[in-house]
């Protein structure tokens, strides 16, 4: 390691540094992306630098839906573990929102300020992130279909994925959800000295009748026979096996066991390990799909060396991040936000809502680049599920009438679905459907959570707009 | 207005079941249930058996590539007769995309094989050097369609097959000609998701009383339907489509 400064690095975090105290001042949102560019346009060698510093290495957190959740779980958990942690915040997965928060932790020497590094990123970027991260562990949720006109189709993102993971160094650890296909085959695509973590959910009693239509067509990689499966949790993630016996879920290092799921107060379960000690997790963030991303939390903190006891502790605490199930109180009801951005995701949400104690139910869709500008997966999402909700429904956002259209012919009576175009006023609306004291939940896409985080903010529900966006 | 019933197809819906286009076949069904049209769905996928003759609409949509390939396969079975036997019987279709490109020759990409469609529409497509991708408008004869395009496959149409429609907002079939899909007796193929029916409900219509009439006869009537929130998302669309292209 050079003891001479890098005048290139340090140059390139001086602009970042300037450039980020610049869009504080201008109070521009954020201010995640355009410091990282800036930065890397000066040293495009940047995050690598500074990650190769890091005296206990990065993570990389990668997955369509739930690696926010995951990535920040697991963050807490290694600050409960007395670690200094550099994690980016969600909405600033690319490479450049990485080099943000790279850049503004580190010294203008460019030493990284922390211990470890938790980073999540973007599908589309995470080949890149993991050539210049060269990470000590890689954490790999699932594989969903997502937002085509942005990341284009899973066979091609899985493509890209395999090649980024066949050249990873020796003694990289693959923690990864066993319980999808698609990951599994890529696992096998990893180099010989990697360390491969498979987790993924024991039996349980929330299992899906048979593939949701948004699932997308499993074919065996080893004979393409239709996958076929003991019991189906999310989307096309379960306990798989190929019917010709060629192919099957591998042995789960560790498996989620005792799941109980307690509507949108929260779930318990036990992680178990075949060698170690079994545990018990009590996590407030509610569906089965959060228990994937509670278990991917452990399990990597688990193997990197943190107690059982801690990594409980610091679950018990943990609260969503930034709109992923985030509860805001306004005019006195609680409101719950869920974002939703692709059937997958989005099945799971209504899954909750239907499961939970029924509420008035808003959803914002908005059609800008980071929701997608095509909505065209809201009709592979099964807004079916709500055809007999018993509580009011509302619409908002750019693409409200899309989203109307779409719950009419889910069969939602017409008369029970009311369309406020603007998101505050759809805000207060549906929070004054509720009575004092109770619930209102709120479904909105990306930048339209963005929206009613503003308008929250505005109407003095939300301290601070960015506060769980960019805690660290 | 009793006793009407009509028998959709969906092709391939495991396979081709990308891009939303689930939603046309939602909005058939429904379209027909309100009206008090008895509308059964029959799923078709690879391996299964299709008679000719008991279809009234076919929906056929887009897919991921490596799909397509299986499903190109399987059209070369007695499938693919079946289709073209209805088709010849002047049987409804709708085709999106992928199924679109299936209804044509051939789709030719890049470095593998081509893929032979079932010819319905005298049209070929080529893979493109970069996808389109975005809102559509397209002027038909049944008004400006809302949709959304996602392709790079280019498509020409012969001589003397008609375009669907004309791109005011767009690619449309190739980026170059200004058409947009193709139609031949009752069959139409287009690149618009969207979903394309349920915000094009006249066009959706369009389709059920083709069906319907070429099944009971000309007198064969739909009821009208209240569409003020078709109408409205289908604004809301346009005026999108305006402003992102
Ligand atoms: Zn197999």
């Amino acid at each position: 390691m050079s003891l001479l400064p890098d005048l290139r690095l340090t140059a390139a975090l001086a602009t970042a540094k300037g450039t980020y105290r610049a869009t504080q001042l201008l109070g521009r949102s954020g201010g995640t992306a355009i410091p990282g560019l800036v930065a890397e346009r000066v040293d495009p060698l940047l995050i690598g630098k500074l990650a190769a510093r890091l005296p206990e290495g990065a993570i990389v957190v990668a997955g369509t839906n739930g690696k926010t959740t995951t990535a920040r779980m697991l963050a807490e958990i290694l600050t409960a573990a007395g670690k200094s942690v550099l994690n980016n915040g969600a909405g600033s997965n690319l490479s450049r929102g990485i080099a943000t928060a790279f850049a503004r932790q580190s010294s203008l020497l460019g030493w990284p300020g922390a211990d470890i590094a938790v980073i999540e990123t973007d599908e589309g970027a995470f080949p890149g992130v993991v050539a210049a991260v060269r990470p000590r562990v890689i954490v790999l949720n699932n594989l969903f279909r997502d937002q085509l006109d942005r990341y284009g189709e899973l066979n091609s993102v899985a493509a890209k994925w395999k090649i980024a993971l066949s050249r990873l160094g020796p003694g990289t650890s693959l923690v990864f959800d066993a319980d999808d296909p698609t990951l599994c085959a890529l696992a096998d695509a990893a180099p010989a000295g990697t360390s491969l973590v498979p987790f993924g959910l024991g039996p349980h009693a929330y299992t899906l009748p048979e593939l949701t239509h948004a699932a997308d067509a499993v074919l065996c990689t080893k004979c393409g026979a239709p996958l076929e499966y003991h019991a189906l949790s999310v989307g096309h993630l379960g306990d798989w096996y190929c019917p010709t016996g060629d192919n099957a879920r591998p042995p789960l290092a560790f498996a989620a066991t005792n799941i109980r799921l307690l509507g949108m107060e929260g779930a318990t379960f036990t992680v178990s390990h075949e060698a170690a000690r079994p545990f018990d997790i009590t996590t407030r963030v509610p569906g089965l799909y959060n228990i994937y991303n509670a278990l991917g939390a452990s399990v990597t903190a688990v193997t990197l060396g943190v107690t059982s006891e801690i990594v409980a502790g610091a679950l018990r605490t943990f609260v969503a991040p930034f709109g992923r199930i985030e509860r805001v109180a306004l005019h006195g009801r609680r409101l719950t936000l869920a974002l939703i951005k692709n059937p997958t995701g989005a099945n799971e949400v209504l899954r909750l809502v239907t499961s939970a104690t029924p509420a008035p139910l808003l959803l914002c869709i908005n059609d800008l680049i980071a929701d997608g500008r095509d909505v065209s997966w809201l009709w592979d999402t099964d807004f079916e599920m709500l055809a007999d909700y018993p509580a009011p429904i509302s619409v908002s956002g750019i693409r409200a009438f899309d989203m109307a259209v779409r719950l009419k012919y889910a069969g939602v009576p017409e008369e029970r679905i009311s369309v406020v175009p603007t998101i505050a006023d759809a805000l207060v609306a549906v929070a004054e459907q509720a009575s004092p004291d109770s619930d209102a939940y709120v479904l909105p896409t990306y930048t339209a959570m963005l929206a009613a985080r503003e308008a929250l903010h505005t109407l003095g529900a939300l301290r601070d707009v960015w506060a769980t966006a960019e805690r660290r | 207005m009793t006793n009407y019933s009509l028998r959709i197809t969906w092709l391939y819906p495991r396979l081709m079941n990308i891009y939303g286009d689930r939603g046309n076949v939602r909005a058939l069904e429904q379209r027909c249930r309100w009206r008090g049209i008895a509308a059964d769905i029959a799923r078709v996928g690879i391996g299964d058996e299709l008679t000719a003759g008991e279809t009234d609409i076919y929906f056929f949509g887009g897919g991921q590539d490596r799909e397509q390939v299986a499903v190109a396969a399987d059209l070369r079975g007695p499938t693919g007769e079946a289709i073209r036997r209805d088709m010849a019987a002047d049987v409804v279709a709708l085709t999106v995309c992928g199924g679109y490109q299936l209804f044509g020759h051939y789709y030719r990409p890049y470095e593998t094989e081509d893929l032979p469609g079932i010819g319905i529409f005298d049209a070929w497509s080529d893979a493109g050097p970069d996808r389109f991708i975005g809102n559509v408008l397209s002027e038909t004869e049944w008004g400006t369609l809302v949709g959304f395009e996602n392709h790079s496959g280019r498509t020409f149409l012969g001589e003397g097959t008609r375009p669907f429609g004309r791109v005011v907002v767009g690619h449309g079939n190739n980026g170059q000609d200004g058409t947009e899909g193709a139609m031949t007796r009752n069959a139409f193929g287009c690149y618009l998701h969207g979903s394309l029916l349920p915000k094009n409900p006249a066009f959706a219509d369009h389709l059920i009383g083709l069906a319907l009439r070429r099944k009971y006869g000309p007198d064969a009537m739909l009821l009208p339907l209240d569409d003020t929130m078709e109408g409205e998302a289908h604004a809301a669309a346009a005026h999108r489509a305006k402003q992102t292209r």
